[in-house]
C-alpha cells in the first residue's frame, strides 16, 4: 500500500483513527470547564474540553464533516490536560486530543506536504542534535558578534513571521561552542554515593538552556548521585506528538529507549532524570505510545519505570547542602507549575518541598497556580494572540503575589514567564528562573 | 449558512455589538447542542448577551418573529432543560457574570445569572456567611441554572433548596419586558409570589437577569460520622430514628452495596464490601450542641444495629469520610459509560418501601442499578448504568425508568426532587399532576408566553410523547 492510500483510508475510517470509544466516557457534566484556560479566555464551549470531545465524536460519526472547523477547536487547545485532573469520571482527554491532532496532521500532509517553517523545525532541526548544536552555536555567534545589536536596532526582527522577533529577546546568553564541547560525560557523586542516574538532556533544553542542564547535573552530583549522559539520546518527541505526528514521536521514542538500554547494559542505572516538565510527561507516557506492541510496550515500560523528574530525585537524596545565608532580606517567590508535570506526571509535592527548604525565601502562591501559562510547546508561536491572552491573565495573578522571582520547571514555561515579565514592563523588578537555578544558587553552585 | 440564519444574523448582529458573541458556524452549533442528559439538537445561532438590555432586545426580536429562544447556563442539566429542541436561538447566559455583591447588613447577595454557584459560596464565606444550597455541580453550574431548576443538594435536609433563599429577581419576560419580583426583604406578601413561580420554571417563563439571594450566618462547627450496616432496612430505621429524635443533621447521605463495591473497585477506601449500606451523617451548629448531637446520633445508630461506626476527629478525617461518597459517581461510570441519573423522591417514611421497589425493578429488567444520595430528605438517587450503544439494553432501561417514576408517585412522592422535568420527564407529568393540574400549568405558560417562544418543548408533553434514551 502506498502512503497516500493509507492516508485516505485513515481519513475515511474516522471512527478508527479518532479515539471514538474514549469519547463515550465523557458524561458531559462540564466539571472541566472552569479548569480550562482556553474556555476562560475564548469564552465558548467550542474551545472547552467538553466541546472538543463532542466535536471529535461528531466528526467520527460523520456529522461534522468540515475538518477545518474541527481544527479551529483542536488547534486552539493547549494540551495542558488540566481538564483530565478536573474530570470526575477519568476521561482520557490526552488520547482523544492526540487522535484528533493526528487526523488533522494526516490531512495536512495530504493537502500540502510542503515544508513550512513548522515542519522544518520539527523534522529537520529538533530531532537532530548536530543541527540543534549548530543552531545554538549560530545564536551564540549572533549574540557575541554584534549582529544581535544590529538586528535589534534595524527593526529587522519585527519582520520575522509569527512574532518570532519577540521571542528572540528572551533567549538567554548561550555558552560558546568551546565551553559546550568541554562538558564532561560523567559527573562523579560527591559525598556518599546514593544513586547512579542517567541524565536526559533533551533537545531544546540542551541547545538553549544548556546552563540549566549543567546546573542540574552538578546539583545531582552534590546530592550524592553519579550522573552519566546517555549516548545516542534524542528529542523526547513531545512536540511531534502534540502536533499529531505520532510516527515521528514513535521513532524518537525508540531511539531513546534503545540508547538507554545500551547505557544500562554497560552499568546499572537507578533512574533516568529529566528537568523539563513537558519532556518528562512524554517520557512517562512512552508505554501508552506503544500500547499493544508486543516488542516495544514492555521495553517502553522499563524505561517509564526508571523515569523521574529531577525534583523527585533531589527529595529522595535528602536535604540539599544549602549554603545560602539566612540574614539577607527575604526574597518573595511564586511558583508557576508546569501543566504536564502537574497533570500528567502528577509531580506536585516535591518542587514545593524543595522551594520551602531554602532559607530566606517566602513562597506566595498565586491564584489558580495550576493554570497553564499559555506556552504549551509551540502554541505561543502558532497561536500567538490566544497565548498572550492567557499569559496576561496569568501575569495579573503573578503580580498580585508581589513576588520578585517566578519559579518554573519547564523551558517553555520559563520563556513564557520571561515574555510575561517584558509585557508587564517588570524587567527591573522580577526575574524568572528554573527551579534548578534557584536550588543551585542556594547551594552555591556556579558555572 | 442557511437562509434562516442569514436573515437572523443581520438583525442579531445589530443587537449584539460584539460579533464574537454571536456564534453560527457548524462546530459552534454542535457545541451548544447537548447537556448532561440525552439528545443532540442544533440551534440556528448562539448568542452570548452580557447586559439586561441585550437580553431584552434579543427576546423582543425572537418574539416578533416567533423564533424559539432557549436560555442556557453551563448546560449541566440532567433533564434536557437547555436543549434547543426546536432550534432557533440558544441564549448563553454564562457570560453575564459581572455582579456578585455581598451585603452584610441586609444579609443578601446580589448576583448576575452567569455567576457560578461556588463563587457565591466563596464570597459569602469570606464574610462569615453562608449560601446553603449546594448542588454537587456547584463548581460549574450557574446561579441562573440553579434558579431555573430550583436545585438542591445534600444540605437540603436542614437548610432547604434554592427557592428557600431567593427573595427577589429581575426577569425578562417572553415578550421582552423587564420585571422585578420580590425585593430585598425576607417578608414580602405583595401580590402573587412571582419569584417562586419563576424559580423552577426551567427557562420557560422568562430569562433571569439578576437575583437577590438570602444568606445566613455560617455555622461555626460541624461533626461527621460514618455508620456501616449489614442490613439496608436497619439503615432506613436509623434514618427515621435520628430524624425523630429532635436532631436535624445538615447532611444525611446513603450508599448502597453496589455503590460501596464500585468505590472499592475504583479506589480502595477501606469500606467493607459485604455491608448493605453506609450512612454518612453530618451535624453543624454551635460547637457544644454539635458535640452533643453527634454523640446522640452515634448512640442511635448503635442501638439500631450498626456494625461499625467511624467518627472523624479532625478536618482531614472528615474529608476522608466524605471522599467515599464523592467517589461514587466516577466509580460507577467505570462500570459502563452511560449513566442515567434519576432523582425520584419519596416521603421519608417511605424510604424502605422505595428501596424494596427499586430492588424488584433491578431484577425485573436485569439492569445495573445503584442507589445513593440524599437519603435524609427522601431524595434517593437511583442511577442506572448502561451503554448507550446497546439499543436493546437502553429499551429495558427506558421501561425501568418509567417504573421507577410510577413507584415514586404511588408512594406519595414526586418525579423529580431537584433535576427538573425538561424533555426527559415530560411524558410523566400527567401521572403526577393529573389532567387539571397539568392544564392549569399550561394556562400559566400561555399567559406568560403567548407565542410559545421561550424554551418550547419542555415540561409539557407533546401528545404521545415517550421517554427515549437512544439517539436515533
Ligand atoms: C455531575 C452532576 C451533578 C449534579 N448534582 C446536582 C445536585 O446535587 N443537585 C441538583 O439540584 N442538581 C444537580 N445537577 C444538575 C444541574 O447541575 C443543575 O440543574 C444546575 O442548576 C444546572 O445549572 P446550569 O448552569 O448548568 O444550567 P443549564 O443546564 O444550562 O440550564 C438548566 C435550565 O435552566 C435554564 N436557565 C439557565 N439559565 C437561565 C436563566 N438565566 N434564566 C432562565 N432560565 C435559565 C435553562 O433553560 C435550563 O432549562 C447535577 C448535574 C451534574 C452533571
Ligand atoms: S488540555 Fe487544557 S486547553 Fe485543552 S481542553 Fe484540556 S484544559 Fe482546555
Ligand atoms: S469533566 Fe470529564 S466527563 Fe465531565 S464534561 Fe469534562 S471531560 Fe466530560
Amino acid at each position: 500500500m502506498n502512503k497516500t492510500e493509507t492516508v485516505e483510508n485513515k481519513l475515511t475510517d474516522l471512527k478508527k483513527t479518532l479515539a471514538y470509544y474514549e469519547t463515550f466516557s465523557c458524561v458531559q457534566c462540564g466539571y472541566c470547564l472552569p479548569a480550562c484556560p482556553t474556555y476562560q479566555t475564548m469564552g465558548k464551549e467550542t474551545h472547552s474540553p467538553r466541546g472538543r470531545i463532542n466535536l471529535v465524536k461528531m466528526t467520527a460519526e460523520g456529522k461534522l464533516t468540515n475538518l477545518n472547523l474541527l481544527a479551529d477547536s483542536i488547534d486552539k487547545c493547549l494540551g495542558c490536560r488540566a481538564c483530565e485532573t478536573a474530570c470526575p469520571t477519568g476521561v482520557r482527554y490526552g488520547k482523544i486530543y492526540e487522535s484528533a491532532k493526528s487526523l488533522l496532521h494526516l490531512r495536512e500532509e495530504e493537502s500540502s506536504p510542503s515544508k513550512g517553517w513548522k515542519n522544518i523545525l520539527l523534522h529537520s532541526v529538533i530531532p537532530n542534535k548536530k543541527r540543534l548544536n549548530r543552531l545554538a552555536n549560530f545564536v551564540w555567534f549572533y549574540q557575541k558578534s554584534g549582529l544581535q545589536k544590529i538586528a535589534r536596532h534595524s527593526g529587522f526582527l519585527r519582520l520575522l513571521p509569527n512574532h518570532l522577533g519577540e521571542f528572540e529577546a528572551l533567549l538567554p546568553t548561550l555558552p560558546s561552542p568551546v565551553e559546550r564541547a568541554k562538558r564532561p560525560v560523567r559527573f562523579p557523586a560527591q559525598g556518599k554515593p546514593k544513586y547512579r542516574v542517567a541524565f536526559f538532556t533533551g533537545c531544546v533544553m540542551d541547545a538553549i538552556f544548556e546552563k540549566i542542564n549543567r546546573l542540574s547535573m552538578q546539583l545531582l552530583q552534590k546530592a550524592g548521585c553519579e550522573v552519566v549522559m546517555i549516548e545516542g539520546e534524542t528529542c523526547c518527541g513531545a512536540l511531534h506528538a502534540h502536533t499529531g505526528d505520532l510516527e515521528t514521536a514513535k521513532q524518537l521514542a525508540k531511539q531513546n529507549i534503545t540508547a538507554f538500554e545500551q547505557a544500562a547494559n554497560r552499568e546499572p542505572l537507578d533512574f533516568i532524570v529529566n528537568n523539563a516538565g513537558g519532556c518528562g510527561a512524554m517520557l512517562i507516557e512512552y508505554d501508552h505510545l506503544f500500547r499493544g506492541d508486543p516488542e516495544w510496550e514492555p521495553r517502553a515500560r522499563t524505561f517509564v519505570e526508571k523515569t523521574r523528574d529531577i525534583s523527585q530525585v533531589l527529595t529522595m537524596t535528602g536535604p540539599l547542602p544549602i549554603v545560602k545565608q539566612t540574614n539577607q532580606k527575604k526574597e518573595v517567590v511564586t511558583y508557576q507549575r508546569s501543566c504536564h508535570m502537574t497533570n500528567v506526571q502528577k509531580v506536585t509535592k516535591e518542587p514545593l518541598q524543595l522551594i520551602r527548604s531554602i532559607p530566606g525565601i517566602e513562597l506566595r502562591e498565586m491564584e489558580n497556580p495550576d493554570k497553564c501559562c499559555g506556552s504549551a510547546g509551540i502554541y505561543n508561536i502558532v497561536n500567538y494572540n490566544e497565548s498572550m491572552d492567557i499569559l496576561d491573565d496569568k501575569m495579573s495573578t503573578v503580580k498580585n503575589t508581589g513576588a520578585t522571582t517566578i519559579i518554573t520547571t519547564n523551558p517553555g514555561c520559563l520563556l513564557q514567564m520571561k515574555m510575561g515579565i517584558i509585557r508587564e514592563g517588570l524587567q527591573d523588578k522580577v526575574r524568572a528562573v528554573h527551579l534548578v537555578e534557584l536550588l543551585a544558587e542556594a547551594c552555591g553552585i556556579e558555572i | 449558512m442557511t437562509q434562516f440564519q442569514s436573515k437572523l444574523l443581520d438583525e442579531i448582529k445589530r443587537i449584539i455589538s460584539d460579533q464574537r458573541r454571536v456564534l453560527w458556524e457548524e462546530h459552534d452549533l454542535y457545541s451548544y447542542s447537548f447537556d448532561a442528559s440525552f439528545g443532540t439538537y442544533l440551534p440556528d445561532v448562539v448568542v452570548q448577551p452580557v447586559t439586561t438590555d441585550e437580553v431584552v432586545k434579543l427576546v423582543k426580536f425572537a418574539n416578533q418573529y416567533k423564533i424559539p429562544i432557549t436560555p442556557r447556563g453551563h448546560s449541566t442539566c440532567l433533564s434536557g432543560g437547555p436543549l434547543p429542541v426546536q432550534g432557533g436561538i440558544v441564549c448563553d447566559m454564562s457570560k453575564m457574570n459581572q455582579k456578585l455583591l455581598i451585603d452584610e447588613e441586609d444579609l443578601v447577595a446580589i448576583v448576575s445569572p452567569g455567576v457560578l454557584t461556588s463563587q457565591i459560596h466563596k464570597a459569602a464565606e469570606e464574610k462569615g456567611l453562608m449560601y446553603p444550597p449546594d448542588p454537587s455541580s456547584s463548581g460549574v453550574s450557574t446561579i441562573g441554572g440553579n434558579l431555573a431548576e430550583n436545585s438542591g443538594g445534600p444540605r437540603g435536609l436542614k437548610y432547604g433548596v434554592t427557592k428557600d433563599y431567593v427573595i427577589g429577581l429581575e426577569v425578562v419576560t417572553p415578550e421582552g419586558e423587564v420585571i422585578r419580583t420580590g425585593g430585598r426583604t425576607v417578608k414580602n406578601v405583595t401580590g402573587y409570589d412571582l419569584t417562586k413561580l419563576i424559580v423552577g420554571s426551567e427557562g420557560t417563563l422568562g430569562i433571569i437577569t439578576e437575583a437577590i439571594l438570602r444568606l445566613i450566618p455560617k455555622p461555626p462547627a460541624s461533626e461527621t460520622l460514618m455508620a456501616i450496616f449489614d442490613d439496608l432496612v436497619d439503615s432506613g430505621r436509623a434514618i427515621s430514628k435520628v430524624l425523630s429524635s429532635g436532631i436535624l443533621p445538615s447532611k444525611l447521605e446513603l450508599m448502597d452495596q453496589a455503590s460501596i463495591a464500585a468505590v472499592e473497585n475504583y479506589e480502595p477506601c477501606g469500606l467493607p464490601t459485604d455491608a448493605e449500606a453506609i450512612l454518612l451523617i453530618e451535624v453543624d451548629g454551635h460547637p457544644h450542641a454539635v458535640a452533643d448531637e453527634i454523640a446522640s446520633v452515634r448512640e442511635i445508630c448503635k442501638q439500631v444495629g450498626a456494625r461499625e461506626i467511624r467518627m472523624a476527629k479532625n478536618d482531614k478525617e472528615r474529608q476522608e469520610l466524605w471522599k467515599a461518597r464523592k467517589l461514587v459517581s466516577p466509580a460507577i461510570a467505570k462500570i459502563k459509560p452511560t449513566k442515567i441519573s434519576e432523582d425520584a423522591t419519596v416521603p421519608r417514611s417511605k424510604i424502605p418501601d422505595m428501596f424494596k421497589r427499586l430492588k424488584e425493578i433491578r431484577a425485573k429488567y436485569n439492569i445495573d442499578l445503584v442507589v445513593f444520595g440524599h437519603a435524609g430528605d427522601g431524595n434517593l438517587h437511583p442511577n442506572i448504568i448502561a451503554d448507550k450503544r446497546d439499543k436493546e439494553e437502553m429499551r429495558r432501561v427506558e421501561q425501568a425508568v418509567s417504573e421507577i417514576f410510577a413507584a415514586a408517585i404511588e408512594l406519595g412522592g414526586t418525579l423529580s426532587g431537584e433535576h427538573g422535568i425538561g424533555t426527559m420527564k415530560a411524558p410523566f407529568m400527567e401521572m403526577e399532576l393529573g389532567t387539571v393540574g397539568l392544564e392549569m400549568m399550561r394556562r400559566i405558560k400561555k399567559a406568560w408566553d403567548p407565542n410559545n417562544i421561550m424554551n418550547p418543548g419542555k415540561i409539557f408533553p407533546e401528545p404521545g410523547q415517550k421517554l427515549v434514551l437512544t439517539d436515533e
